[in-house]
C-alpha cells in the first residue's frame, strides 16, 4: 500500500508538477546510480530538491531511496512525520545528539548496509536560494565508513527560485539538474572535501545561470 | 469531437504538410547515405521534432477549439516560463511573476468569449498598470524599472502577441468573411515557419553580406530578400486555398509575414546576444528552446491578424 502511495506521488504527481509546471533541464542522466548501496549528494535551496532527485531515479529504485533531512523538523508533527516517512521516504536524523558521542550518523550507516540510495544533502538545512553555501563535512564521515559506495554529485539549479524556504506559492522556472561523474573516499577527510567542492564548482560552470537578486 | 470547421482545404493543406515532413527525412537519409563524411546528427533531429511538433499542433487544431485555444496559452506558458528563467530576475519579484503567469489563462479567457475589446487592452494596459503596483506593495525599489519593464516586456512578446494566433481562430463569420480560422492560423504559422527555412537555406548558398552583423552574424541580404520573395510567391499560392484573400492583399501578407518573421527572429537574437547564451533552452531538440521556434511569430502574428481584421471586420 505504502508502496504504491509513494509511487503515485512520485511518478504521477511530482512528475507533473516537476515536468509541466516546472520544466528541467537534466544533463547526464546516465550517470545517476542505477542501484544501491549509493549516495546522492546535492546542494540545498528547496522543498522540491529531494522531490525532483526522486522522480529522477528509475521506477524499480524507488522503495529503497531515501532523502536524509532531520529528525526536529519532519517528526514535529504527526501528519507530517506520517508523510515524511511513509511517502517521501525520508531518513530522519538528529542534527544535534541528544547524548555527547552519540553518533547522529548511524541510522545511514544501517541503510547503506541495506543496500540503499542515500539523498545527502551535506549543507544541512536549506540554505539561502540559489547560493552554494559551505558543505558540512558529514557527507566525509559517511564516506569514510563506507569507501567503496559511490558518491554522485548534483547541482540543482532553479529550485530555490521556484520554491524557497519559507515560501508557500510555486513560481514556475525551468530548472537545471546537473549529474557529475561518481567519486569515491580519497582516504583523508581534506583531499575528499576538496574533492566533492571542486565537483560541484565544475558542475556550476557548466551552466549559465541568470542572476536572482 | 473533431472540429467541424476544418474544411477540405485546411484538410489537404494538411496533408501538403506531411508530404513536405516525408521529402525533408527522405532528403536527410539520402544525405547520409550518400555524403556519410559529414556530421547529420543536428539535421536529423532537428526533423525529427519537426515531426512531433507537427503532429502536435495537428492535433490541437482538429480536435476542437477549446483544445487549441489550451494549446496557445500553453505555448506562451512554456515561451514566458523559459523567458523569466533566462532573463535576470529579482528575488523579491516572484510573487509579481506569479501574477504576470495568471495573465495567460485570463488573456486565453477573453479569446474564448471573443471579448475583442479586453483581448486587446488586457495587457496592454490592465497589466501594465496592475504589475508596477503589485511591485510597490513588497516596496523593492532597486533595479525597479528593470524589473517592471523585462516582465512587462515578456508579457506583450510571449502572451499578447501569440495570442493573435488564438484569436483568428474565434473571429465571427460576417458577409465578406466566411473563412474557417483554421485555415488562417495554417497560413499563418506555416508562412512563418517555412519562411525561417527558407531565409536560412537561402542564406547558406548565396550569402555573403551580412544584413545585422552586430547582431546575428549569420543573417545574410542573400538569405532574408530570398526568403520575402519565396515566401510571397507560396502566400500568393497558397492564398486562395486558406483565406479569402485577394491576389494584392495576398503579397501584402506574404511581405507582412517574411519581413516581419526576420525582425522577431532578429530582436530575439539581440536578447540572446545580451543575455549570452546561444539557445533559450533545450525542449525542442534539435531547435533549442520553445523561443527559439516562436520567435518569429512574436511579430507575425499580431501584424497578420490586425492586417485580417483591418481588412474584413
Amino acid at each position: 500500500m505504502n508502496r504504491l502511495l509513494r509511487f503515485i506521488f512520485y511518478r504521477v504527481i511530482v512528475r507533473f508538477i516537476v515536468s509541466i509546471v516546472l520544466g528541467l533541464n537534466v544533463r547526464h542522466r546516465e550517470k545517476l546510480p542505477k542501484q544501491g548501496p549509493a549516495i546522492i549528494v546535492a546542494n540545498h535551496n528547496s522543498h522540491l530538491d529531494t522531490l525532483v532527485l526522486m522522480s529522477l531515479l528509475p521506477a524499480q529504485l524507488l522503495p529503497n531511496v531515501q532523502p536524509v533531512a532531520a529528525m526536529d523538523y519532519f517528526l514535529s508533527h504527526p501528519v507530517l512525520a506520517w508523510f515524511a516517512v511513509k511517502i517521501i521516504g525520508v531518513l530522519p536524523i538528529k542534527r544535534k545528539p541528544a547524548v555527547r558521542g552519540d553518533n547522529p550518523l548511524l541510522p545511514c550507516y544501517d541503510a547503506l548496509s541495506d543496500r540503499r540510495v542515500l539523498i545527502f544533502f551535506p549543507e544541512g538545512s536549506r540554505g539561502k536560494p540559489e547560493i552554494l553555501s559551505n558543505f558540512k563535512s558529514g557527507l566525509a564521515r559517511l564516506s569514510e565508513q563506507f569507501p567503496d559506495v559511490p558518491i554522485t554529485p548534483i547541482l540543482l539549479h532553479g529550485l530555490g527560485k521556484s520554491l524557497p524556504k519559507g515560501e508557500a506559492i510555486l513560481v514556475p522556472f525551468f530548472c537545471d539538474v546537473f549529474i557529475g561523474d561518481q567519486f569515491y573516499w580519497t582516504g583523508d577527510k581534506k583531499s575528499f572535501m576538496q574533492k566533492f567542492e571542486q565537483q560541484m564548482t565544475q558542475l556550476a560552470s557548466e551552466g549559465q545561470f541568470s542572476t536572482w537578486e | 469531437m473533431i472540429n467541424t470547421s476544418i474544411d477540405n482545404n485546411v484538410f489537404y493543406s494538411l496533408v501538403g504538410l506531411y508530404l513536405i515532413l516525408a521529402i525533408s527525412s527522405l532528403i536527410t537519409a539520402a544525405l547520409k547515405k550518400y555524403k556519410p563524411n559529414k556530421d547529420y546528427a543536428e539535421l536529423i533531429q532537428r526533423v525529427n521534432s519537426w515531426w512531433i511538433m507537427v503532429t502536435i499542433f495537428t492535433l490541437a487544431m482538429v480536435l476542437s477549439r477549446s483544445i487549441s485555444l489550451i494549446f496557445f496559452g500553453f505555448i506562451s506558458f512554456l515561451a514566458l516560463k523559459e523567458y523569466l528563467s533566462m532573463i535576470p530576475t529579482r528575488r523579491a519579484d516572484r510573487r509579481v511573476l506569479f501574477w504576470a503567469y495568471l495573465a495567460i489563462p485570463l488573456q486565453y479567457y477573453w479569446v474564448s468569449q471573443q471579448w475583442y475589446g479586453m483581448f486587446i487592452i488586457f495587457i496592454p494596459v490592465y497589466i501594465f498598470l496592475l504589475l508596477p503596483l503589485r511591485m510597490i506593495t513588497i516596496g523593492e525599489t532597486k533595479n525597479f524599472l528593470q524589473a517592471a519593464g523585462t516582465i512587462h516586456w515578456g508579457l506583450m512578446m510571449l502572451v499578447f502577441s501569440l495570442s493573435h494566433i488564438a484569436y483568428l481562430l474565434v473571429l465571427p463569420a460576417t458577409d465578406t468573411f466566411q473563412q474557417s480560422g483554421v485555415g488562417l492560423v495554417l497560413f499563418l504559422v506555416f508562412l512563418t515557419q517555412f519562411n525561417d527555412v527558407s531565409q536560412y537555406i537561402w542564406g547558406k548558398i548565396f550569402g555573403k553580406r551580412k544584413i545585422v552583423p552586430k547582431v546575428s552574424p549569420n543573417k545574410t541580404w542573400a538569405g532574408f530578400v530570398g526568403g520575402v520573395l519565396t515566401t510571397t510567391i507560396l502566400a500568393v499560392a497558397l492564398s486562395g486555398f486558406l483565406t479569402p484573400l485577394s491576389l494584392e492583399m495576398a503579397i501584402i501578407a506574404g511581405l507582412i509575414i517574411s519581413i516581419g518573421g526576420f525582425i522577431g527572429d532578429v530582436t530575439l537574437s539581440a536578447i540572446k546576444r545580451d543575455i549570452g547564451v546561444k539557445d533559450t533552452g533545450r525542449l525542442i531538440p534539435g531547435h533549442g528552446g520553445m523561443l527559439d521556434r516562436i520567435d518569429s511569430l512574436t511579430y507575425t502574428a499580431p501584424l497578420f491578424f490586425h492586417f485580417i481584421y483591418y481588412l474584413y471586420f
